[in-house]
């Protein structure tokens, strides 16, 4: 870790604290019920820095990023608190940044908009030579043809939707970026091609959220790795930890790591009921 | 059994009239044995995904045969012995039915299968919106073990999963495969998974 990324790491752009979602659900007629899926979250996101949040499947991270964005169903409710640049993110502020100063790239490519062309599903509607300028940068960079903006997403391959996607929030100039799951299905090649750019965006000075389970790629690129699991903050850890198992502190951290394909692929999820 | 990939030849219909018809696949041959789990790895946009979709019968190939004993695919009546996994499991679920209507889409599957997957009883009652992307697909995993599935196509299938449910999954598919002399053609980019899974891989180009 430079020295240089410590001392912008000063300037706390996320902060969220002791966050909780639950859902209500009907679940006969009238009567209803609610569950408590995200139980207590604590994070900070720093200008200048990658921070991975990992975890289990259903411990919460998505609804972590939809809180953040205000994007919540409606069924849901959150408590907790939650600051943007050392101020509170209300309702407003959510509305007034998100999708400028606060971009999300979205786990599912269900949020592209089957109906409209790439190119405009971008550009959000701009027509000005500024954005067609960006747009034709971000395309050579992610190796996508000049035509791909002509085309609709249902012509294109799931690892060339998810390029899109990812487009959508890059054309901004975000201070804080989230990434929801950003490269599933996208190939090695790829995936570290959106990572360096994720790379690049907070060496600028945003702050960038990477929400992944790809242990591997989160190694390789974030400068702090917080783990999840059902629901609550567990563990904080640096890329140098997970060289090894024993310099990582929690038993849950440690199963991850022993379930890497390359550190043994074990299967111990029976035991320790995940 | 044995599924025959014969010179399969495909393109999709360009809506613009510029540029010619690519063809995505081009007498494209594979063959798989019940007892193998093949690994199929390219890069992006190569047509791995396509290639499920014809074999699964969900496209029609411009030319070429898919024959499973010999026989062609199309000629089996009744649910089709060869089902795929989709690599979003969002958008592989109707989202207007519950869970457990979702699991009777599949051909009687096996209550067994739903706890080897680590599928909890309560999640049956949910829509897909209330479940996250790894727990809906374990439900698509499960709803394509139907009892009359031969072959199984994992396009993708773990890309979503945190890295212990995808060793725990991976871990009772190769083991309900190889009980029931299911045969698999495994999708992946992750070189690292399909060296741990598979009998042997595949490079596309």
């Amino acid at each position: 870790m430079s020295e240089k990324r410590v001392n912008k790491g000063n300037n706390i752009i996320l902060k969220i604290e002791n966050l909780q979602i639950s859902f209500t659900q009907y679940e006969r007629g009238l009567k209803q019920r609610t569950f408590q899926t995200v139980k207590g979250m604590d994070l900070e996101v720093s200008s200048g820095e990658l921070t991975a949040v990992i975890g289990a499947s259903g411990s919460g991270k998505s609804l972590l990023a939809h809180a953040v964005m205000g994007l919540l169903p409606y069924n849901a409710s959150m408590s907790g608190e939650m600051y943007y640049c050392g101020e509170k993110l209300t309702k407003m502020r959510q509305e007034k940044l998100r999708g400028n100063e606060i971009v999300l790239v979205p786990q599912s490519l269900a949020y592209l908009d089957p109906l409209m062309k790439i190119g405009r599903q971008i550009k959000k509607n701009r027509k000005d030579e500024k954005i067609n300028q960006r747009l034709a940068d971000i395309f050579s960079r992610y190796h996508l043809k000049e035509e791909v903006a002509k085309q609709y997403p249902f012509e294109l391959s799931g690892g060339m939707n998810r390029r899109i996607l990812i487009s959508t929030a890059m054309i901004e100039n975000p201070r804080l970026v989230i990434a929801d799951e950003p490269t599933p299905g996208l190939d090695l090649k790829s995936a570290k091609r959106v990572m360096e750019h994720f790379r690049e965006l907070a060496d600028m000075g945003a702050g960038v959220l990477l929400i992944t389970h790809d242990l591997r790629l989160a190694i390789e690129t974030a400068d702090r790795i917080i783990v999840f699991h059902d629901g609550r903050t567990i563990d904080e850890a640096v890329p140098t930890d997970f060289q090894a198992e024993n310099t990582l502190k929690h038993a849950y951290t440690k199963a991850l790591w022993r379930a890497m394909p390359k550190n043994g692929f074990a299967n111990e999820s029976k035991n320790t009921d995940i | 059994m044995r599924l025959d990939v014969k010179e399969l030849s495909f393109a999709y219909q360009q809506r613009t009239g510029q540029g010619q018809q690519k063809h995505i696949l081009q007498e494209f041959q594979l063959s798989v044995e019940s007892r193998e789990r093949v690994g199929l790895t390219a890069p992006s946009g190569f047509g791995k995904t396509t290639l499920c979709k014809l074999i699964a019968g969900y496209l029609q190939p411009d030319a070429g045969e898919i024959l499973l004993d010999g026989k062609p695919l199309s000629s089996y009546r009744g649910y089709c012995p060869v089902q795929m996994i989709w690599q979003q499991p969002e958008q592989a679920v109707d989202p207007l039915l519950r869970m457990k209507d979702v699991i009777a889409e599949g051909d009687e599957v096996e209550e067994r299968i739903l706890a080897g997957l680590g599928i909890r009883t309560e999640w049956g009652n949910r829509f897909p919106g209330e479940l996250s992307g790894g727990e809906l697909q374990r439900f698509c995993i499960a709803r394509a073990l139907g009892k009359g599935t031969r072959f199984l196509l994992a396009d993708e299938i773990s890309t979503m999963l945190d890295l212990i449910t995808q060793s725990q999954i991976w871990h009772f598919l190769m083991e309900e495969t190889t009980q029931r002399n299911i045969g698999m053609l495994v999708v992946s980019h992750d070189r690292e998974l399909l060296e741990c899974v598979c009998t042997r891989i595949v490079e596309m180009i």
